[in-house]
């Protein structure tokens, strides 16, 4: 027999008159982080098993973000009457970046449904199947991010040392997701039509989001783009890998302003109905 | 002190996505003790109805009843799946439950990683991992299958390893459904000796079953739950002779 961690006395209280919803909900956070080995683990047999048997796996991601890059960069480049090496490296992050984004969000709305067995028998922390969804997202991305640098040397350009900028743009972007997994992950699995809804503003979003055209093609109007939360977020990461330039003031504040919103939004959701989503899901 | 207490205890489970309202308005006209809307006109079903009990270290406790009594509710709760809505409930000492023997396996993966991936579910550190691979593999005897995806296993051969993972544990409050009596006869000698040693090794063992012989045989009290409340408690003879009189 095997005397692990689980023998080492511990002591569970429940007192529905006082349920210490904060308390249990920092104790999920905190334990959810202590096992981000779980998490990965469980992210990387995400990923093995959806592309089991597939020659390329996770590459085909890569190729279809190529695809569109080819198709949609000689066309809209026409279409907006500019040269392909302005263009190009523009699409090229822009495209990367709201992939992730659009998986991101829209696997969130799956955490906790898929993991519907594991909450319905074993004591795991939610923040697991939120980490589990940040990481599996992560690691498709990071399948795609090398048609940066490529599209970067093909068409010579060299981004500046601003560019180590986009590194705290990149935290930003896995704390919103991680906020969007814990937050989306809990509604859609009490309200069934959240998922569909946000399927659709996705779509939307995308269109609305200056990733096939640029912002300064909206001339005057451009001041409304930081109210586009995906805009924000987007270009913490492009501006400084693109333009050369960190992204403005303004962007940067509306994206931790943002960021600050939906955390805030997603952790009093979780304190408030941690104790309610094994009867959800 | 290994000990449960509950006081109390209510477990509500509330019915999302009943599609239509003649659904909702059928199951409430049968005028159902269980089922009802609470205060913001949700249909709730009372799984657990003011449960008071305590379980003290040394107790054998089997939970009877019939199906949709609330045993297996009861076990969830025990062990922090389903908090309750109403009630206090302390539980001191470590947990363990085998209340479904597939929970948190991937069937993508062989044996050998699912027990891996267990042993993160627990939280072991890497030398643990490494005695509990050990363990599983010398006493579940699948031999080469070890290292083949578990969705090739045949229903016995999953049994084993479920409950050699499961079992590799000795906790303090032991929870369990009655899932494990399954598996080939040989098995099932090897099975028992372990369990007897799992059971005499924790503190407390709570077992929801159908079967009164596991009942008698491992228990030393019972507790008849009967939807949702506790009908009886105390001595397994007369608890289990009480209810079969009742029918």
């Amino acid at each position: 027999m095997l005397a692990g961690p689980l023998s080492l006395p511990e002591t569970f209280a429940f007192d529905a008159a006082a349920p210490r919803r904060g308390e249990m909900a920092r104790a999920d956070l905190r334990d959810g982080f202590a096992s981000w080995r779980l998490a990965w683990a469980l992210a990387r047999l995400d990923l093995r098993n959806r592309y089991r048997g597939s020659v390329i796996g996770p590459f085909w991601m890569t190729l279809s973000t190529l695809l569109m890059l080819v198709g949609l960069g000689l066309l809209y480049a026409r279409l907006l009457g500019l040269s392909l090496g302005e263009y190009l490296p523009h699409l090229t992050v822009s495209l990367v970046v709201w992939n992730v984004i659009a998986g991101m969000v829209t696997d969130a709305c799956t955490t906790m449904t898929t993991a519907e067995g594991v909450i319905r028998q074993l004591r795991v922390p939610f923040t697991v199947h939120a980490l589990r969804s940040v990481f599996r997202n992560g690691l498709t991305a990071a399948h795609s991010l090398p048609l940066i640098p490529i599209v970067f040397l093909a068409f010579g350009h060299l981004p500046g040392p601003e560019a180590v900028l986009a590194l705290p743009g990149l935290a930003l972007l896995l704390l919103n997701a991680f906020s969007a997994s814990m937050l989306l992950g809990m509604i859609c699995a009490r309200f069934r039509d959240i998922g569909p809804i946000v399927a659709n503003v996705m779509q939307l979003a995308f269109f609305l989001t200056p990733i096939l055209w640029k912002p300064e093609l909206l001339k005057d109007a451009a001041v409304w783009l930081p109210l586009n939360p995906f805009y924000a977020v987007l270009e913490t990461l492009r501006g400084p890998l693109v333009e050369g330039h960190a992204g403005g003031l303004t962007v940067w504040v509306a994206a931790i302003l943002y960021s600050a919103l939906l955390g805030g939004l997603a952790y009093a959701f979780f304190v408030r109905f941690r104790g309610r989503l094994a009867f959800w899901v | 002190m290994v000990q449960i207490e509950a006081q109390g205890l209510r477990v509500e489970f509330p019915l999302y996505h009943l599609g239509a309202r003649s659904l909702k308005k059928r199951l409430l006209a049968r005028a159902a003790a269980r089922v009802r809307t609470d205060e913001s006109n949700r249909v709730v079903v009372s799984a657990l109805r003011d449960l008071d009990f305590r379980i003290a270290s040394g107790e054998r406790v089997a939970l009877i009843g019939r199906n949709g009594a609330g045993k297996t509710t009861l076990l969830r709760s025990l062990a922090g799946i389903y908090e309750p809505v109403g009630g206090r409930l302390l539980i001191e000492g470590s947990v363990g439950s085998l209340i479904d023997p597939a929970a948190g396996m991937d069937h993508d993966s062989t044996g050998r990683e699912n027990v891996r991936l267990r042993a993160l579910y627990r939280n072991l550190d890497p030398d643990a991992q490494d005695v509990l691979e050990k363990e599983v593999a010398d006493f579940a005897g699948l031999g080469e299958f070890m290292d083949v995806p578990i969705k090739s296993y045949s229903a016995g051969m999953s049994i084993r390893l479920a409950f050699a993972i499961a079992t590799a544990m000795q906790p303090q409050i032991l929870l369990m459904d009655e899932w494990f009596m399954a598996g080939d006869a040989a098995f099932m000698e090897k099975a028992e000796a372990r369990l007897a040693n799992l059971v005499s090794g924790a503190d407390i063992l709570v077992i929801a079953t159908h079967d009164m012989t596991i009942a008698r045989r491992w228990c030393t009290r019972a507790i008849h739950l009967d939807a949702g409340q506790i009908v009886a408690d105390g001595p397994v003879e007369p608890v289990i002779e009480a209810m079969l009189a009742q029918g």
